[in-house]
Order: C-alpha cells, then structure tokens, then sequence
C-alpha cells in the first residue's frame, strides 16, 4: 500500500493542480473514508461503496461504477472541496496493490470542467496505475500544497493502508 | 513482551499537513510506539510557528520587521540564519535569505527542518525511515535492512510521470523547478525566473545543503549550475532543461536505481 499511496499522492498533486490552479483551499469535508468488500469477504458487505452517503455537495455522481473484482476491495476517499467544486474518488485495491481508480465526484459546472473529467482524470488514472509500476517508495520533485495533497484519494488511501 | 520479527518489521505511513506543505513519513511501527513520530511531527509544528514568514507572531515575521533582534529568538534562529549566511557565499549570491530585500530564510528551513526530524527518528532508534517534505526527501537506512529507499523524480513535462528513480541508502534527495506551481524561483540578481532549466535534483548526504543547492542551482540556469554542482564534494546533480534535454554531473549515474 506504500507504493500505491505514493504514486497516486503524485497523481493527486496533478489532479487538484487541474482542477483548483487558481489555488483552491482544497477543504477536507467529510468524516473517514467508507469501505467496501469484492466478493465474498468476510465483513459480509458486497459491491462498491458509492456516493449515496455523501450529502449537501453539489457535483456530479457517477451513475454506475464497474464490480469491484473478487478479493478486491473498493476504498471510498471523503469528498474534498475545491473552488470548482467537490472531488471524491474511490480506489480499488487487491492485496497491496492497486488495481483502478474511479472518480465518483467531480465537478461539472462548465465545459472546461466537463473536459477535464472526459479526457484528462483518465489520463491522471492511468499514470497512477503506470507509477505503481515503478516500484517507488516517494518522489522528489511534486511541491504539492497541502490543500492539494489532503484529498479524497490520499484520504482513501490512508484509510485502506 | 516478546515480539515477533513481523511486528518489527511494520511500517506506518504518516502525512502531516506543516510548514505549507505536507510532510510524509515512512517509519518502523515502534517510531509510533515509542513516540518518536509524535515528537517528529511536534518539531515540525514548533518550525513552523518560530520560522514562518507568513505567521505575524514567529520570530522570522518579527525579525523581518525589525521588532526583535535574532538573540531574543529561539536558537535555533540564529543556527538558520548562520547557514543562510554561508549559502549565500558558497553559491555567489544565488541562494538568499532575503528574496525581495525581506527576511525570509524557507529556502533553507524546510529542508532542514525535514533533516533534522529524520534525525530525531534516528535517535530514538529507528534505522531505517524516510522523511518527505513536499518532494524533497532524507532517508536513512534502507526500506529494509538489505534494501535501498527507490525515490522517483517527477518528470516536469508529463505531470504524474517520472523522470527516473533514484536508489539511496542514508542520503537526501531534492528537485527545485518549475513543475507543480509554476515559476517560483527567482534570480536574486535579475528578480526574473532564471532561463534554461525546467528541474534540477540534487542527490547528497543531507538534505539542508541538498535543498539549498538545488535551490541555487537552479536560480543559476543550466550551465553555471552543471560547473557549480560539479565542484561540490558528495553532492551531484540531475537535470531537465527547457527544451526536455537533460545532463548530470559526473558522479550521478551511481545514484540511479537499477531496473
């Protein structure tokens, strides 16, 4: 979990930089993260956490998210606020390792908005995914504030560690 | 109690938001049992209160305004401001405790501040943790006892990319650029953004210096930087430039990470 935290802290600091460069004072606004089991786990709950329990934000929900794999789990980051609204997102680990990344929130209110979650989180998603490869332990080099660091994703992250 | 070699073994990841930024640790578990990481954190936030420019009450804001003189701070205080002093000769003026002719010595407290919570860590006992203070990095000891911390420089031109990974064993890893807040290094001779590199990593045993030259480096631009970093004992250095080519000086190769 290490490694997966830090390479998607990377991924982070490129996200809210996208979503907040104005300097958004990325607010933590939720209590702690939510979890949810693939498969047959043992804490008896199935499928993927989604943002039902999430209240008084106004972006936009993703309507339906794939399965969570069998011995996977689904970890749910709180919803972090920046100036163009809530991001919340959800990260899918099996064992140490994470397997994928689904935005549940993000805001929306324009075109500019609208892009950035069409073309520009699956491509932060992919190199999260390519930076775990690299088998790393931090990075040197990403001066993230910490607005942009204490996030949905870091939140899920520490939750499932 | 007797513990097994698992428990000894266990890691704990800790991020603290301090000094502006976020401050993580990778530490044994017994840093948390024995309070080391409380007293880490702890020292991080008394930095933060003495030296942040940006709190009217710490003793650099009052220094800066002149409503104190440096013997009536903590000691710590004048420790800074004699290492600053001694930065700015070392690298002709390029690194400064007073960017825009006003006291403020973070160009070089973050970096100490993050060396010396390593060392803290080390006194209670850990041998093998890493400290990050938002992107600049001292580890001691390995990742594991045989092991070596794997630190990636973030690539400036593809944002959640790398350049290259870096293997260490007891060192300091820096970057200054221009990566995740745009150009906030300035030539204190010009007051401009300096020409000609995009990031510069400078790889050395401690992380006060390490920061400071990478720092200084990169105000200097592509060329004096090379020759500067080049003449320093036991640090070396790593570069992106503008148009995406990069250069090191003679002994980085060494520092790179095998595979």
């Amino acid at each position: 979990m290490r490694r997966a935290l830090l390479a998607v802290a990377l991924t982070v600091a490129g996200l809210v930089a996208l979503l907040s460069f104005k300097t958004a004072a990325s607010d933590v606004a939720q209590p702690a993260a939510s979890e949810a089991s693939g498969g047959s786990g043992p804490t008896g709950t199935s499928g993927v956490s989604g943002p039902a329990g999430v209240s008084g934000t106004s972006g936009q929900p993703t309507p339906s998210l794939p399965p969570v794999p069998a011995g996977a789990r689904a970890i749910t980051g709180r919803v972090a606020s920046t100036v163009y609204g809530p991001v919340q997102v959800q990260v899918v680990v099996k064992g140490r390792k994470i397997v994928g990344v689904n935005i549940l929130q993000r805001p929306d209110a324009t075109e500019l908005d609208i892009q950035i979650g069409q073309y520009a989180l699956p491509q932060l998603i992919a190199e999260t995914l390519t930076a775990q490869s690299a088998r790393i332990d931090t990075i040197s080099g990403a001066t993230y504030t910490s607005g942009g660091y204490i996030n949905s994703l870091q939140n899920a992250l520490d939750s499932g560690a | 109690m007797l513990r097994t070699a698992a428990e000894f073994s266990a890691r704990v990841r800790h991020a603290e938001p301090v000094m502006g930024t976020v401050v993580s640790f990778d530490v044994p578990a017994a840093a948390v049992a024995n309070g080391s990481l409380d007293a880490t954190v702890s020292w991080l936030h008394w930095v933060d209160r003495v030296f942040s420019p940006y709190r009217p009450d710490s003793d650099v804001a009052l220094l800066a305004e002149a409503l104190i003189t440096p013997d009536a701070c903590a000691p710590e205080v004048a420790e800074v401001i004699a290492a600053c002093t001694a930065l700015r000769l070392q690298s002709g003026g390029y690194f400064t405790a007073a960017p825009g002719g006003r006291f403020d010595p973070s160009g070089y407290v973050k970096g100490w501040a993050v060396e010396r919570a390593a060392a803290i860590l080390s006194a209670a006992g850990s041998s093998n943790h890493l400290v990050n203070g938002g992107g600049d990095v001292q580890c001691v000891g390995g990742r594991g006892e045989a092991e070596q911390w794997r630190i990636g420089i973030a690539d400036p031109f593809r944002r959640g990319s790398l350049a290259l990974v870096v293997a260490a064993r007891d060192g300091a890893v820096a970057t200054s650029g221009v990566a995740e807040r745009g150009e906030h290094i300035v030539d204190p001779h010009t007051g401009r953004p300096p020409r000609g590199l995009a990031s510069l990593t400078v790889v050395g045993p401690r992380l006060s210096c390490a920061d400071a030259y990478a720092t200084a480096a990169f105000a200097m631009g592509s060329a004096a930087s090379r020759d500067w970093i080049e003449s320093m004992d036991g640090y070396q250095a790593y570069a992106i430039t503008e148009t995406g080519e990069t250069w090191q000086t003679s002994g980085f190769a060494a520092h790179i990470a095998p595979g």
